[in-house]
This record gives C-alpha cells, sequence and structure tokens, in this order.
C-alpha cells in the first residue's frame, strides 16, 4: 500500500505548475517576468517542468535597468538557452532616453520605480494578457493581500480594495479588451520554500548568492556594491568585505549580507537563523510604510 | 554543513482564522509568527514605530504585523484576506486570515475555501455572538474537517474556568446543530501568549493542548487521496518536435484518488474508454500519482480528448454528467443574483454558461433558518438554487469532492466572480442542516 503524503515543496511546486498551466490556457498571450533573481529563477524551472517535453509556452520578458550586475545577464543567458526559452528584453535605459521615464537624481538614486514604466510599456507593445510574476505573499506585507490571479485595470493598475474573489482552485482570468492580468504562481512559497526547492531540485544559481569578496561600501546600515551605478558620498569609503546577495535586483537598491556561506545548505543555514527579512536590505522598501502598496497600485512588479 | 533534510520534509497545513471586530484575530496571528520566531527584527521595528505612531505608546501592536494596507492601519479594521506563513519544526502553516466584519462574508468564504482547520476565536467577555454563528455556518458550509474554538481574551475574565466552561457548553450545542465535524476548544490570551505556544500556568484546570502544539499533529487531509479518482484535463501537451514527435499528454492535477500506470481509465462526457501507459511529472516518470500532484497522463489510445474533460477510474464511482445542477451558492458581488438570468460558469477546468432556474431559499444564516418569501440574493446571502448549464458538469457534491463539487458564477458583463457555489444531491442527504 502506498504512502500517499507529499511533502511541503512538492505540494507547493504542484499548485505553482497547476496555475502555470490555467495560464498557458486562459490567455492568449501570456509572459513570464525574469528578473534573474532566484524567485524568477525558480518560476523558470517550474513552468519548463510544467510543460515538459513541449517547449514552454511564453516568453521571458526581463525588464532591464541598465544597472544590473554582470553576472545577472550572464546567467540569464545561459538559462534561456538551456531551457530552450525565448527572451524579450524591455530597457529602462531606452525609456529614459525617449522621455517616457525620468531618471531620479541625487545619492540615493534608483531606476527601480522607473521599471514600472518600460513595464507597462513592454506588455503593451507585445500586446501580453498575463505577465507570470515571482512575487511571493511573504515578502511584504501589502503582497499578503494579493491573488494568484490579479486582474489589472486598463492603466495597469491595482485595486486592492476591489479584487475578485479567488476559491478552492479556479482561477478567473476573464478580462475586458485593454486589461490584464498579473498571476504569481509561488504566492505561497516563503523565502526559505524557495532556497529548499533550488537544494532539491538541485538548481545553480548566479555566483552572487554565494560569498564571494567585493568592493562595498556601507549606507544608512544597508552594505552597497561599490559600482558606478551608485553615486557615493565622499564619507562613504570603499571596503572589501566577504559578502552574498540574500534577493538580487538592481544594482542600486540591491543590499548586500555579511556572509561566509559557499553552499545551499550553508545559506539555509543562515537564513534560519537571520533575524531580518530579506527586503530588509531592500532600499526601495524603506521609502515609506505603504512604499510597496504604492508601487503596486502603479503597476509595478 | 547544516542538516537539512529535515526541512525538506515537512508537511504543509493550512488554516483560516474568523473572529469578529476585536476579537483580536490579527494580535492571535502576530502572537504565532512571534512566538515561532517567525517575525524577523525589521517587521518588528517597523510594527514598533507603526504602534507608537497610531497612538499605542510602547506597547507593541501585533495586528499590525497582519494589516497590510494602508486604509486597514489607520482604520485598525482588516479589509482582505491576507495570507501568513510560518513554519516550525514540524510543519510549514499558511494562515488565511479573515475580516470578521459582516460586509466580508464573501472574504472568509474565500479564506475557508482550502482550509484544513478553521480557527474561530470568540471574546471571552462577549460569549457566543451572531457572528460567531455566522462563522461557525460558514466552517459548515464548506466542510472545514476540523474546527478550532479560541476562546480568546481570557485574560479580561481572570482566567475563569465557568466563564470558559460556559462557552463551551453553549458553543458544543450549536456545532451539534451545524453538524461540524471536529471541534476543539482552547482557552487562550493572544495578547500575553497563554496557551498559545506555551501551556499557561493561568489555566491550571485546562488539561489540553497548546494552540500552537495542536496545529503540529493534527491529520493534514488525507482522506482525498482514497476517493474515488478525478482527474480534470487542463492542459494538452503535444512537444511538435522531432524527438517526441508522438507525444500526446494531457496535463492536470489529481483532483480526487490516485491513478497508476496500467489503469482502465474511462474519460467524461464522451465515456471512451482506455488505459494509462504513462504518468510524467518534469521529465521523470512516476508509476503511481495521487491527489493533489499535477501530472501528465499518457493514454494507450488516440482519444479525443480537450480540456474540461474528467478522467476516471474504470472500476469506481464516476461523476454525475448532467446540465441539471443544484447548488448552494454564497453570494459575492454588490449586484443581486438575477434569477433567470445567464452566466458563465467554472468548474474544475470547465468552462461553460448557465441560466439559473430557480432560487429555492435562503438561509439566515444568524438563526440558521430558511427563508422562503425574500428571494433576493444579494451579497453575502446563501441560497440553494439550481442551475442549467450549455454544457453538462461531470460533478460530485461538495460533501464528496471539494474540487469537483464546486464551482464559481462569473458575471457575463464585468467578468467578474460573483457567486461561489457548493454542489449539492440532494439537501437532506448532506450534512447541511438547513
Amino acid at each position: 500500500m502506498s504512502n500517499y503524503k507529499l511533502t511541503h515543496l512538492k505540494e507547493l511546486e504542484s499548485e505553482s505548475i497547476f496555475i502555470m498551466r490555467e495560464v498557458a490556457a486562459q490567455f492568449e498571450k501570456p509572459a513570464l517576468l525574469f528578473s534573474g533573481g532566484k524567485d524568477s529563477i525558480v518560476m523558470a524551472y517550474l513552468a519548463y517542468k510544467a510543460f515538459y517535453p513541449a517547449a514552454i509556452p511564453f516568453p521571458f520578458v526581463h525588464i532591464d535597468t541598465g544597472h544590473n550586475f554582470e553576472e545577472t545577464i550572464t546567467y540569464r543567458d545561459e538559462l534561456v538557452k538551456l531551457l530552450g526559452a525565448e527572451l524579450i528584453v524591455g530597457s529602462v535605459e531606452e525609456s529614459i532616453e525617449t522621455g517616457r521615464a525620468v531618471e531620479e537624481k541625487g545619492f540615493s538614486a534608483s531606476r527601480n520605480k522607473l521599471q514600472t514604466v518600460t513595464l507597462l510599456d513592454t506588455l503593451e507593445k507585445y500586446k501580453f494578457d498575463a505577465a507570470l510574476g515571482g512575487a511571493r505573499r511573504d515578502e511584504e506585507k501589502a503582497r499578503a493581500k494579493e491573488r494568484f490571479f490579479s486582474h489589472r485595470d486598463e492603466f495597469g493598475q491595482w485595486d486592492p480594495k476591489n479584487q475578485r474573489p479567488e476559491l478552492w482552485n479556479i482561477f478567473n482570468g476573464k478580462k475586458q479588451l485593454g486589461e490584464h492580468f498579473r498571476v504569481f504562481p509561488i504566492s505561497n512559497w516563503t523565502e526559505m520554500d524557495i532556497w529548499q526547492y533550488i537544494l532539491q531540485e538541485n538548481i545553480p544559481l548566479p555566483s552572487l548568492y554565494y560569498t564571494h569578496e567585493r568592493e562595498v561600501f556601507e549606507r544608512d546600515g544597508i552594505i552597497y556594491a561599490a559600482l558606478d551605478a551608485i553615486p557615493r558620498r565622499e564619507s562613504e569609503k570603499v571596503e572589501v568585505k566577504r559578502v552574498r546577495c540574500r534577493t538580487i535586483g538592481d544594482i542600486t537598491c540591491t543590499g548586500l549580507t555579511l556572509s561566509s556561506a559557499d553552499s545551499l545548505e550553508d545559506i539555509i543555514g543562515e537564513i534560519a537563523s537571520s533575524r531580518v527579512t530579506e527586503r530588509g536590505g531592500r532600499s526601495d522598501d524603506k521609502r515609506s510604510e505603504a512604499a510597496m502598496e504604492d508601487r503596486k497600485k502603479a503597476g509595478y512588479f | 554543513m547544516k542538516d537539512t533534510t529535515g526541512y525538506l520534509d515537512m508537511e504543509l497545513l493550512r488554516f483560516s482564522t474568523a473572529g469578529s471586530v476585536d476579537d483580536g484575530k490579527s494580535t492571535l496571528i502576530g502572537r504565532l509568527l512571534y512566538d515561532s520566531k517567525s517575525i524577523f527584527e525589521d517587521q518588528l521595528q517597523a510594527v514598533k514605530e507603526a504602534s507608537k505612531r497610531l497612538g499605542g505608546g510602547e506597547e507593541v501592536n501585533l495586528a499590525l504585523l497582519t494589516d497590510g494596507l494602508r486604509a486597514e492601519r489607520e482604520q485598525g479594521i482588516t479589509i482582505d484576506v491576507a495570507y501568513r506563513y510560518f513554519a516550525t519544526p514540524k510543519r510549514k502553516f499558511i494562515i488565511a486570515d479573515t475580516p470578521g466584519h459582516i460586509e466580508y462574508t464573501r472574504n472568509m468564504v474565500t479564506g475557508a475555501s482550502t482550509a484544513d482547520v478553521a480557527i474561530i476565536l470568540i471574546d471571552a467577555r462577549n460569549g457566543i455572538i451572531e457572528q460567531s454563528k455566522r462563522h461557525s455556518y460558514i466552517a459548515s458550509l464548506l466542510q472545514i474537517p476540523n474546527v478550532i474554538v479560541a476562546v480568546n481574551k481570557m485574560d479580561l475574565v481572570d482566567f475563569s474556568e465557568t466563564v470558559y466552561n460556559d462557552i463551551k457548553k453553549e458553543y458544543e450545542e450549536i456545532a451539534a446543530v451545524l453538524k461540524l465535524k471536529n471541534v476543539i476548544f482552547i482557552p487562550i490570551s493572544a495578547r500575553d501568549g497563554d496557551n498559545v505556544v506555551d501551556a499557561s500556568k493561568k489555566t491550571p484546570w485546562y488539561q489540553g493542548e497548546t494552540l500552537l502544539h495542536l496545529l503540529e499533529t493534527l491529520p493534514v487531509r488525507k482522506d482525498e487521496t482514497k476517493l474515488p479518482s478525478r482527474f480534470p484535463v487542463q492542459y494538452i501537451i503535444r512537444p511538435h518536435s522531432d524527438e517526441f514527435h508522438d507525444y500526446r499528454g494531457y496535463a492536470g492535477r489529481i483532483s480526487g484518488g490516485s491513478f497508476k500506470v496500467g489503469d482502465e481509465v474511462v474519460i467524461l462526457p464522451s465515456k471512451t474508454e482506455s488505459k494509462i501507459t504513462a504518468i510524467d511529472e518534469g521529465n521523470k516518470s512516476l508509476d503511481e500519482a495521487f491527489t493533489p500532484q499535477s501530472v501528465t497522463i499518457r493514454l494507450a489510445d488516440n482519444v479525443d480528448i480537450s480540456r474540461g474533460d474528467i478522467i476516471v477510474r474504470k472500476s469506481e464511482t464516476r461523476p454525475t454528467v448532467s446540465a441539471n445542477v443544484s447548488l448552494l451558492v454564497c453570494w459575492l458581488n454588490h449586484r443581486p443574483l438575477n434569477e433567470g438570468g445567464k452566466y458563465i460558469i467554472r468548474h474544475a477546468t470547465e468552462e461553460t454558461r448557465a441560466i439559473i432556474k430557480d432560487v429555492h431559499f435562503k438561509v439566515n444564516i444568524n438563526t440558521l433558518e430558511n427563508i422562503l418569501d425574500d428571494k433576493t440574493v444579494k451579497m453575502n446571502d446563501i441560497a440553494h438554487i439550481s442551475i442549467k448549464t450549455l454544457k453538462p458538469l461531470k460533478y460530485d457534491s461538495y460533501g464528496e469532492n471539494r474540487i469537483t463539487g464546486s464551482l464559481v458564477l462569473i458575471d457575463e458583463n464585468t467578468f467578474e466572480t460573483v457567486g461561489a457555489g457548493m454542489i449539492v444531491h440532494n439537501l437532506e442527504d448532506e450534512t447541511y442542516t438547513i
């Protein structure tokens, strides 16, 4: 007699694959938003699994701020080749050049917010009607209230008070012309689940996630990479430290963690004993208490 | 190297919390997260600052950990279903935190639809109020396997055993009427943590378990794998590549029982028969798969199968195939149900249209009486209705199978999800009391 017991990782995987297949079945032109971070890497592997041996039936879309770690781009290109996926790049640089977006000024300037413009323009340009994102509900309090199938109006905006009820595993992707959906298949995963899954499935990661020596500087208690994309004040001195990324985004808003973790087991151990959330190192969330909610309403990821 | 194997072998338990305004629901969740060390320093710091700003002084308001939207923080209420996560070495938990106020019954139904356990909070000072009954009715309607009645704010009634026992006795009568399955009572103080994670010294008369220990040990829904097998076809996988030229797989999530390679199966509604030749999961092939695994099934014959069809084992009880469906519906939209009107129906992976044939009665979920003279089904109402669908559905009753027994109604013009339906064969046969 079989023991019908599913581990939490298998159950989460099954749920995510179900949702990806729903997207492929319900929408005409979906896309998978790929940032190069660990969550979107897991998304890419889940998509591969969901449709194997057929090709992934939607392209990956990368919104490139132009301020990326080099490793992210190399990894992205290799992964796309490995999984046989199609890649579309939306450039924030281009949005700035064409005047669609205006670059922030000053020391804490970030292109993070500008991504929204490029993202919405890219979705519009290719007429994507569903964008799969790797957001998780445990990341941030506004995200805790988001549906798997999150409806966006014709301006790409989220109305948190008027979300469609989502019951059992029935997902309603019906929409009017010009509207689209953001779909979050890994909503129910936590940071720990992601790492455990990467370990279980033996998924290769960009080297940035493991400890490495890097020139860094400190600002408001957060350690940043000392790269040209972030202008430094004279008082902010550059030091070489052993660090790793806990999340990877745009260079200007990705804080680094002091760490000597050089294996997945070490990283999991480190997270298990960590007392700060992964977004604690994201300066974009520290702008105000409702920073994420405001960005999401405007059409952010 | 650290030992991580334990982490990879946990089970998942989903529970919902329901309570009235100020029952301390958010505080309880905050407490579970805080005491299980799932709260991080930066979150705690943000909550401390917010508590101070909102006039709470130095006392940390744990409710602010869960109330995510600006309006919620300002008004001190929970607007929408919020999902929270925490893990102990034994289990990973998903909490659907649903608001208690009357106008948000729809959120409670939403949050409870996937729950293994419902925690119903009762304020020890107020005892059982109409909303407690409403919450219990929804737990019964959605057939949640376990109900934990947490009698909260015991600190405000001096941890009185009499107060607790009176509430327990009164609730047991309601539970009997509602035929709630497994009801467990716990006296707690969410604010101070009594009996939440650690046993309280202030309730020596209580011999039961703490809330967290219960959550760690209650059986996770396993009955699903013993149900008659159900495989709603979700997506057809045809690679069109040289390597997999003849590959044709039916992708879906098993929604009842299990399937084995070699099983004789029937495809509904066509009643075509075939045999399972392979069960694929990514690039691995399995001998057997069970609920709720997402897999791809391959069959011996090249049969005509499309999304919405259901594959079942030939030897087992089949679902009803019919265009006439009787259901209990919870209405979710501001615009009332239109008797005689048409709606889009989503049932398992099937989509079709339906006409509302009849509204039989509404349920007063405070008194649990049937309302026969007013058949206007408004938001948050529960009603027994009959529909006729364009394509026949392949369904079980909700009591038999939560997935093949549930459906949603979608407005044809706005495309909003307006109704949540639980299919009934015959009301008298079901566990419902109405």
